[in-house]
């Protein structure tokens, strides 16, 4: 009788590590893709925001008169481009956390 | 002993906890328990206070600056006359116009909001920035929503969202393409995109700084490890600093926008 409750106990106990090992590998794979997803989220708007302001230096260089105005134009095309970045970080923080 | 202390990596790996760098979880840094009024609509919490204090100390400051107005300003009332004109000169003219004056007070006030609650994420003993709730952006963005697209029918009648989802000058079997990205551009990623944008920068950084500091913690208190705590620290003061900078663009990008948006819907032939 014991011997059958022990072998019950152990499978079950069996069976508990392999569940735990199921979530392990889970909450693993979740990091690692989302390591994965802001990894690339973040190469597109780099490239992006890199070529936005050097070019809105160059205008500044060249026509310093118009350097508010190039500099405005020059926030809002990084909070366009950068917004890209944001929904990979978002997109992180949902498969890490939540 | 002599071994762990030649080889600090054993020793930080040897603390409880399975040794390295204890994170807090996410929950820790971002959640707040109520000062009273648990789980009931009325819930006051850190972010709750520090709303409070956004929303109350811009009026405090414009009162003050108003009550004794003179024609040469000085003090206060100076520096209240250079953010209004901060707005107006990079907000307000080159995105909507000599026209849009009219919704400087709007911009003003969202602008304060977001900047003061934005601020609290670097003083001290606060330490918490409001937006960095997906609840304070996504409010702000829906009061732009309904903002731009209250502008637009006000001034153009239903003939704005013919105007927004049908743009002019585009070939009639085009719009069968054109017309479900306009309509997902202009009404639904729009505000998505502009409270995704506060609330991501803010947490970004919030979580930044806790990084920073918990490293330094730890390599402080990791024997000759603390020569590394003192880069990391510096790097936690640069940082600091860098989200001071952060604070104030989120809070003028989002206005800036705001008004774009409303310059759009305003003057639909741009």
């Amino acid at each position: 009788m014991s011997a059958i409750t022990n072998a019950a106990a152990t499978v079950l106990a069996q069976a508990e590590v392999v569940e735990q090992t199921a979530d392990e590998a889970k909450s693993i794979s979740a990091a690692s893709g989302a390591g994965m997803a802001y990894g690339l989220a973040a190469i597109g708007p780099g490239i992006g925001i890199g070529y936005l302001v050097g070019q809105a230096v160059q205008a500044m260089a060249r026509q310093p008169e118009s350097a508010g105005q190039v500099q405005t134009t020059m926030f809002l095309g990084i909070a366009f481009t950068e917004a890209l970045a944001l929904i990979g970080f978002v997109v992180f923080i949902l498969l890490k956390f939540v | 002993m002599f071994a762990a202390l030649s080889n600090p990596a054993i020793l930080l790996a040897s603390e409880e906890g399975g040794g390295g760098v204890e994170f807090p979880p996410i929950n820790l840094i971002v959640k707040w328990p109520a000062a009273f009024g648990e789980g009931t609509f009325y819930g006051f919490n850190k972010i709750a206070l520090i709303s409070m204090i956004a929303m109350i100390v811009p009026v405090i400051l414009f009162l003050i600056a108003g009550r004794k107005a003179s024609v040469v300003p000085r003090g206060i009332q100076n520096v209240m006359e250079v953010s209004v004109d901060f707005i107006e000169k990079q907000v307000v003219l080159p995105a909507i116009g000599k026209d849009g004056m009219r919704y400087l007070p709007m911009l003003m006030s969202m602008f304060f909001f977001i900047w003061i609650g934005n601020l609290f994420e670097i003083i001290p003993t606060s330490h918490m920035p409001a937006n960095a709730r997906m609840a304070n952006p996504i409010m702000l963005a829906m009061v732009a929503w309904v903002m731009f697209i209250g502008v637009g029918v006000k001034h153009h009648g239903l003939k704005y969202f013919k105007d927004a989802l049908f743009p002019p000058g585009v070939p009639k079997a085009l719009y069968l393409l054109v017309t479900p990205i306009e309509f997902l551009s202009t009404f639904l990623i729009r505000p998505f995109s502009l409270a995704v944008r506060l609330f991501a920068n803010m947490l970004a950084g919030h979580i930044l700084l806790v990084t920073f500091s918990v490293l330094t913690i730890t390599l402080f208190g990791a024997g000759i490890l603390a020569i590394a705590g003192v880069l990391s620290f510096g790097m936690l003061v640069a940082f600091t600093a860098f989200e001071f900078m952060v604070a104030f663009l989120q809070a003028f990008i989002f206005s800036l926008l705001t008004a774009v948006y409303i310059g759009g819907a305003l003057h639909p032939a741009h």
